[in-house]
C-alpha cells in the first residue's frame, strides 16, 4: 500500500522535525542563555530558563581578562589560511584524479583517507618535537600548516566527488564547439564546479575554525585562536559556567553568522550526489 | 565541403584492439550510418573522427588534410551526443550560440544565427530556458541546433535518438534527414537500430568486432550482402540460413533466404514444415515454421494469410533471391 501524505502525517512529521531540530540546537541555546546569567544562577538547580536577571557582566569580565580580538584574528588567519592553501593543493589533485584517473587513483584516495583513521593524539609527540625543533610552536604558520595538512584528505575527497559528477560529455561538447582548454575552463568547467568549490570551502572553514586538538596543543598565546581562548575559562581553579559560556558564545558567533548566510550552499554541498 | 577519408585507422585501448583497420571514403554531403552490434566500436570510430580519441595507427583526412594530430576544436566538425551534453548553466540561446562565441563572431551575428537555427527547430519559445526546464525531445533539438548553427564540415551523431520514445524517434528521424538534405552537410550517424540505418542512410557501414564488414547503399546491403554477418544483420525479420546437404544442392556451404522471399503454399515443391507460431499484423503475416531437418524458418507474407499454429505448409525460396555463402561465410556471387 502506498503511503499517502495525509494532512495529519504532514503535521506529525513537522512537529517531529521541529522537536529534533530544537533538541540539537538546545545546548547552544542553553550556552547563550547561561552567558547572560550570573555565576550563581548559571548552575542553580532547578535552572531558570528565561526569567533571571539578564546581565552583560560576563562579557565585560571576559573582554577585560583576555583579548578577544587577538584570538579572533588568529582564528581567521588559521582557518582561512589553512582552507585556502588546502584548496590550492587539492583542486589540481582532485581534478586530475577525476578527469584522468589511472589504475592507482582509487588506492591513492584511500591512502589519503587512511591518514584520518589514526587518532591525532597518536602523532602528537613526534609532531610536537618537530614543531619545537623548527620553531613552529605557538606560531600562526605552524597552525596553518598542521590544519591544512589535517584537512587536505577531506578536501581532496570532497572535490573529487564533485568533479566526478561533472559529465565528461559536456567537456567534450565544449571541445567540439571549438573551445580551447583555457576557455573550456572559464566558460564550462568553472561554472559547473563553483557550487562544489563553495561548499568545500565553507565546510572546511568551519572544521578548521572549530579544530581544538592541534590548536590547543601547539599554541599558547601568541598564535592561539579562539579555541584556546575558550579553554582558558575551564580552568582548574573551578568552573565559571557563565564566563565560559560568554567566551564560547563570542567564539562561535562569527562562524554561526557565516553558517547562517551560507546554509543553502552548505546543505546542497552535504547532500550533493545523494539526491539527483 | 566535408569529404572524409579513413586510411587503415586503428585503435587500441592498452592491449585490446578495438578498431582493427578501417578504410572508408565518405563523400561530401552524404549521410553515412555506422551500424553494428553493441560493443563493435561504432562510438570509438566516431570519436576517432571527432578527435576525442587519438588513433593508434592510420590516417584520417578531412578535405584532403590529414587531421590525426589536429585537436577536436580545430577539426571543424560538430557532434550530437547520446546524452545531449548540453551546458546546464547556460540558456538554450547560450547553448546554441556557444560555438559561435568561441569562434569569435560578433554578437549581432551570433544572435541572428541562433535565432535562425531555433526557428528551424521550433525552439524559439524556449530560447531563454535552461536545459533542465526542457523535455527530452526539446533537449535533443537544442543539441542538434548547437551542431547545425556552426555550419561545420560534417555532423557526427552518436545514437542521438535512443533516449526518445518510439513516436518521437520516428518524427525526429525524418526531421534530421530532412535537415541534413536541406543543409547539404556531410553527416555520420551511429545507431544500432537498423530501421534508422536503412531509412536515413545514403550509405551504411556495417561494423562487427572492430572491422568494416561492408560499406554500401542500404539496398546493396539488402540485396548483395558481402557475408553471413551482414546478411544476418540487415533485414528484419532476420534472414533464414540453411546449411548441410540442403545448401550443398545449391553449391554452397550455407544458403540464406529472407523471410519475404519464401513462397508459402499448402503443398508442392520446397521445404515442408509445421507452423509453430503465426503472427497476424494485418499488414503482414509472420510464420515461424518448424521444417524438420532444415531447422526453424521464418516466412513473411504481405497482407493477411489465414493460417494458424499447427497448420502444415510448404515454403519454397524464390530462386533469384537465394544468397549463397562459402564455408568462410563470404558471399558466392554469381
Ligand atoms: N576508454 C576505453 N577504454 C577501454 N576500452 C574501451 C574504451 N572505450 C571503449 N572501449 C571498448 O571498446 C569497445 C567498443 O566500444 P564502443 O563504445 O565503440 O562500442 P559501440 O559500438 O559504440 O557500442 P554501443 O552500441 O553499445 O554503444 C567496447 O568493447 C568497449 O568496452
Ligand atoms: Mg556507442
Amino acid at each position: 500500500m502506498a503511503r499517502m501524505p495525509t494532512r495529519r502525517r504532514i503535521a506529525l512529521s513537522t512537529i517531529a522535525a521541529w522537536l529534533v531540530g530544537f533538541l540539537i540546537f538546545f545546548p547552544i541555546l542553553w550556552m547563550v542563555l547561561a552567558s547572560f546569567k550570573t555565576e550563581l544562577e548559571a548552575f542553580a538547580i532547578p535552572p531558570s530558563f528565561l526569567f533571571f536577571d539578564w546581565t552583560l557582566e560576563n562579557y565585560v569580565t571576559v573582554q577585560g581578562r583576555s583579548d578577544y580580538l587577538h584570538h579572533a584574528f588568529n582564528s581567521v588567519v588559521v582557518a582561512g589560511g589553512s582552507t585556502l592553501i588546502a584548496l590550492l593543493i587539492a583542486i589540481p589533485a582532485a581534478w586530475s584524479m577525476a578527469f584522468s584517473p589511472t589504475k592507482r587513483t582509487k588506492d591513492v584516495l584511500l591512502w589519503m583517507l587512511s591518514t584520518k583513521m589514526m587518532p591525532a593524539v597518536g602523532v602528537l609527540v613526534p609532531i610536537y618535537l618537530i614543531y619545537r625543533d623548527f620553531g613552529l610552536l605557538d606560531s600562526l604558520t605552524g597552525l596553518v600548516i598542521i590544519l591544512c595538512l589535517g584537512n587536505l584528505p577531506i578536501v581532496v575527497w570532497m572535490l573529487f566527488t564533485y568533479f566526478k559528477e561533472i559529465p565528461r560529455d559536456i567537456l567534450e561538447a565544449a571541445r567540439m564547439d571549438g573551445a580551447t582548454i583555457g576557455r573550456e575552463l572559464i566558460y564550462v568547467l568553472t561554472p559547473m564546479a563553483v557550487p562544489g568549490l563553495a561548499s568545500t570551502l565553507l565546510l572546511n572553514l568551519i572544521l578548521a575554525w572549530n579544530e581544538a586538538f592541534w590548536t590547543l596543543n601547539l599554541s599558547t598565546l601568541q598564535a592561539a585562536p579562539l579555541t584556546v581562548f575558550i579553554a582558558s575559562y575551564s580552568s582548574p581553579e573551578g568552573l565559571f559556567w557563565a564566563k565560559l559560556s560568554a567566551a564560547s558564545t563570542l567564539a562561535i558567533a562569527p562562524i554561526l553568522v557565516l553558517g547562517w548566510f551560507s546554509q543553502r550552499q552548505l546543505v546542497r554541498g552535504l547532500t550533493f550526489g545523494a539526491v539527483k | 565541403m566535408g569529404q572524409i577519408t579513413l586510411q587503415n585507422v586503428q585503435k587500441a585501448f592498452g592491449p585490446v584492439h578495438i578498431i582493427k583497420g578501417a578504410n572508408l571514403e565518405i563523400a561530401d554531403g552524404s549521410f553515412v550510418v555506422f551500424v553494428g552490434p553493441s560493443g563493435c566500436g561504432k562510438t570509438t570510430l566516431l570519436r576517432l573522427i571527432a578527435g576525442l580519441e587519438d588513433v593508434t595507427d592510420g590516417k584520417i583526412f578531412i578535405d584532403g588534410k590529414n587531421v590525426v594530430a589536429v585537436p577536436p576544436a580545430k577539426r571543424g566538425l560538430s557532434m550530437v551526443f547520446q546524452s545531449y551534453a548540453l551546458y546546464p548553466h547556460m540558456s538554450v540561446r547560450g547553448n546554441i550560440g556557444f560555438g559561435l562565441k568561441m569562434a569569435g563572431l560578433p554578437r549581432a551575428e551570433i544572435s541572428r544565427r541562433v535565432e535562425a537555427a531555433a526557428a528551424t527547430l521550433n525552439l524559439t519559445p524556449y530560447l531563454d530556458r535552461k536545459p533542465r526546464e526542457l523535455s527530452g525531445g526539446q533537449r535533443q533539438r537544442v543539441a542538434i541546433g548547437r551542431a547545425i548553427v556552426r555550419e561545420p564540415k560534417a555532423f557526427l551523431f552518436d545514437e542521438p535518438l535512443s533516449n526518445l520514445d518510439a513516436a518521437l524517434r520516428v518524427q525526429m528521424r525524418i526531421e534530421v534527414t530532412r535537415l541534413q538534405k536541406q543543409l547539404g552537410t556531410t553527416a555520420i550517424y551511429v545507431t544500432h537500430d537498423q530501421v534508422e540505418a536503412m531509412t536515413m542512410a545514403d550509405k551504411i557501414v556495417v561494423l562487427n568486432a572492430g572491422r568494416v564488414e561492408q560499406y554500401g547503399t542500404p539496398l546493396e546491403l539488402y540485396e548483395r550482402p558481402a557475408n553471413l554477418f551482414v546478411a544476418g544483420f540487415i533485414g528484419s525479420p532476420k534472414m533464414n540460413f540453411i546449411s548441410g546437404e540442403n545448401a550443398a544442392k545449391y553449391g554452397a556451404a550455407t544458403v540464406g533466404v529472407r523471410p519475404e522471399h519464401l513462397r508459402i503454399s499448402r503443398e508442392g515443391e520446397g521445404w515442408p514444415g509445421t507452423i509453430t507460431v503465426a503472427e497476424h499484423l494485418g499488414s503482414d503475416t509472420f510464420l515461424y515454421v518448424d521444417a524438420g531437418p532444415i531447422g526453424t524458418l521464418t516466412a513473411r507474407y504481405v497482407g493477411e494469410l489465414s493460417l494458424a499454429a499447427g497448420d502444415r505448409v510448404v515454403l519454397s525460396p524464390e530462386p533469384a533471391r537465394i544468397h549463397r555463402f562459402d564455408k568462410d561465410g563470404n558471399s558466392l556471387w554469381t
